[in-house]
C-alpha cells in the first residue's frame, strides 16, 4: 500500500499540487485521472522520487520515501516499476536487452535464468519472437507491453504507469488496461495509473482519485464515478460524447 | 555563470555516488571506447595531416632568410604540431564531433524519459551514463593526440619533400634536432585535461536538458561552445603553469 499525505509542489509562483492526500491499495488498478495540466503527472514523479515535493509525505508500505536515507530510496525504488508514457526503451538496446536490463544491473542472476525470465515476461504480455527487435522497429502499443514486461521483470511490489493509452488504438488501449489490472490481481502489487482516458476508469477504475486544479477533489471507484454530484467531476466524465449519451438514456 | 559552475561540480560529485558494480561499467567503458575512439580516427588522421602539410608549407614561407638552415622548417613544424595543433585543434575537433554526439545522445534520452527510467530502477544515471563515457574519454583521446602527431608530422613530410620544399634527410634532421621530450609529456597531460573537459562539459549540457527536440540541438551546440571555451582557457592555464618561466 501506498499513502501519500499533504503533497504540495509548486514550479515557480505556479501551485501545480496543493495538499494532496490519499491512499493507493494492493492488488487492485489505482487510478489517477484529471483533465491536461491539473498535476497528475507532477503527482506521479512526485510519488517515485523524481520530483521533490515542496512538501508532504510518501509511505511505501509505512516507509518515508522522503524522510528516509539514501540506502531506503534506493531500496525502495527497487521495488518499483514503471511505465512511460513513451515507454522510455532504451533506443540502442534491442527488446530482449530492454527487458533484461534490471536483471543485468540489479540482479546478479545468471544468463540462462535471465533469458527464461525475459521470455516469460515477454510471453506474458503477449510478445513472442521480438527478442532481436529494436524498438524502432515495433509498434507503439508493442512499445507499451515491452515497457510494461521491464517494469515486471524484477517483480516489483509497485508499479506505475503514467498514460498507459495515450496515443494507442481503442482495441491496443483495452488490451493495456486488462493487461494491467490481471498483473496487478496475479502479482498482488500495488499498481497506479495516471489517465485521463474514460474507457480505462470505466474498465478498471477501481479506485479513482480525480485531480482538480492540483487538489483531490473526489475518490470512489467507476460504480460511483457516474454520480458523484461533483460539478467539476461531471465535466471531466461527460465531456466524453459516449458518456453523456449514456447519461442523458 | 556561478550557478551554471557550481552545478557542473555538484553534477561531477555524482559522478562517484551510488555507482554500479565494476562489471556493469567494464561493458560501458569498451563500449563508448570504441565509438569515441574508432569512430575519431578517421576524422583526426585526416585533419592532422592536412594540419601538418599546411604548417610545414607555411613555415618555409617563412623562412626567408638563407642564414637559416632548411631542416628548421621541420623542426618549428614538429613543435606546433606536439605543443598546441596535436592536442588543442584535435581537441576543437574533438568536441564538435565527440562531444555533439554525447550531448544529443543523452539529451535524446532525457527527453525520451529513458534517464527517469534509469532514476526509477534505483540506479544512478549520471554515474551510469556518464562515467563511462568520461573514463573511455581518458583513455582514447591521449591515443588520438598521439595519432595527430604522427600524422602531423608525416602530412609535413609529405608537403615538404614531394614540392622539393626541403629534402627527406632535413625533414628528419629537423624532426630529431633540439628535441625536448617534456614537449610530448606537456602535450600528453594536455590530452587528458582536455579529454576530462570535452566528454564532462558535453555530457553536463546534454544531461541537462529541458524541452523537446529542438532543446535537443541547443543542448549540443552549448556543449560544443562551453567545451571549446574550457579547453581554450586550459590550454593557457596549462602553458602559463608548466612552460612560463
Amino acid at each position: 500500500m501506498i499513502k501519500i499525505q499533504s503533497i504540495t509542489k509548486s514550479f515557480g509562483d505556479k501551485l501545480v499540487l496543493n495538499d494532496v492526500t490519499g491512499t493507493f491499495e494492493k492488488g487492485k488498478p489505482n487510478l489517477i485521472i484529471g483533465a491536461s495540466g491539473t498535476g497528475k503527472s507532477v503527482l506521479l514523479k512526485c510519488i517515485v522520487g523524481l520530483v521533490k515535493p515542496d512538501q508532504g509525505q510518501v509511505f511505501y508500505d509505512g516507509r518515508d520515501f522522503f524522510a528516509g536515507d539514501r540506502d531506503l530510496k534506493i531500496e525502495v525504488r527497487r521495488e518499483i516499476g514503471m511505465l512511460f508514457q513513451g515507454g522510455a526503451l532504451f533506443d540502442s538496446k534491442t527488446v530482449e536487452q530492454n527487458v533484461m536490463f534490471p536483471l543485468d544491473v540489479l540482479t546478479r542472476m545468471k544468463a540462462e535464468e535471465k533469458i527464461e525470465r525475459v521470455n516469460f515476461c515477454l510471453k506474458r504480455v503477449g510478445l513472442e519472437n521480438v527478442n532481436k527487435k529494436m524498438p524502432s522497429e515495433i509498434s507503439g502499443g508493442m512499445k507499451k507491453r515491452v515497457g510494461i514486461a521491464r517494469a515486471i521483470v524484477n517483480n516489483p511490489n509497485y508499479l506505475f504507469c503514467d498514460e498507459p493509452n495515450s496515443g494507442l488504438d481503442p482495441q491496443t488501449s483495452v488490451l493495456i488496461d486488462d493487461l494491467i489490472q490481471d498483473i496487478t490481481q496475479d502479482y498482488d502489487m500495488t499498481t497506479v495509473v495516471v489517465t485521463h482516458d474514460m474507457n480505462s476508469v470505466m474498465g478498471i477504475g477501481e479506485k479513482i482519485m480525480f485531480i482538480y486544479k492540483g487538489r483531490n477533489l473526489w475518490e470512489g471507484n467507476k460504480n460511483d464515478i457516474t454520480h458523484s454530484g461533483i460539478q467539476e467531476l461531471d465535466d471531466f466524465v461527460f465531456a466524453n460524447k459516449v458518456m453523456n449519451s449514456l447519461r442523458d438514456k | 555563470m556561478i550557478t551554471e559552475i557550481g552545478k557542473y561540480f555538484i553534477f561531477l560529485g555524482h559522478l562517484f555516488t551510488n555507482r554500479e558494480s565494476f562489471r556493469t561499467y567494464y561493458n560501458l567503458i569498451l563500449e563508448e571506447c570504441v565509438a569515441i575512439g574508432v569512430g575519431s580516427l578517421f576524422l583526426v588522421a585526416l585533419v592532422s595531416t592536412f594540419m601538418g602539410a599546411v604548417t610545414t608549407v607555411q613555415t618555409a614561407f617563412n623562412m626567408v632568410s638563407d642564414f637559416i638552415p632548411d631542416y628548421v622548417i621541420s623542426q618549428v613544424a614538429r613543435e606546433m604540431i606536439v605543443l598546441e595543433l596535436a592536442p588543442t585543434i584535435i581537441a576543437v575537433i574533438y568536441a564538435g564531433k565527440v562531444g555533439s554526439s554525447m550531448a544529443s545522445g543523452l539529451g535524446t534520452m532525457r527527453i525520451t524519459e529513458q534517464i527517469d527510467a534509469l532514476e526509477v530502477m534505483g540506479i544512478n544515471s549520471i554515474s551510469y551514463l556518464v562515467l563511462p563515457k568520461i573514463i573511455a574519454s581518458l583513455l582514447m583521446y591521449p591515443l588520438l593526440v598521439i595519432l595527430a602527431g604522427f600524422c602531423g608530422m608525416l602530412g609535413g613530410y609529405l608537403a615538404g619533400t614531394l614540392t622539393g620544399l626541403i629534402t627527406p634527410a632535413d625533414y628528419i634532421l629537423g624532426l630529431r634536432s633540439g628535441y625536448n621530450e617534456f614537449t610530448i609529456a606537456f602535450a600528453l597531460i594536455k590530452s587528458v585535461v582536455f579529454a576530462f573537459l570535452v566528454s564532462s562539459i558535453s555530457s553536463y549540457n546534454g544531461y541537462n536538458t529541458q524541452g523537446g527536440a529542438l532543446e535537443v540541438g541547443v543542448s549540443s551546440t552549448k556543449a560544443v561552445t562551453s567545451s571549446v571555451i574550457a579547453v581554450l582557457i586550459a590550454d593557457y592555464l596549462l602553458a602559463q603553469l608548466l612552460l612560463g618561466k
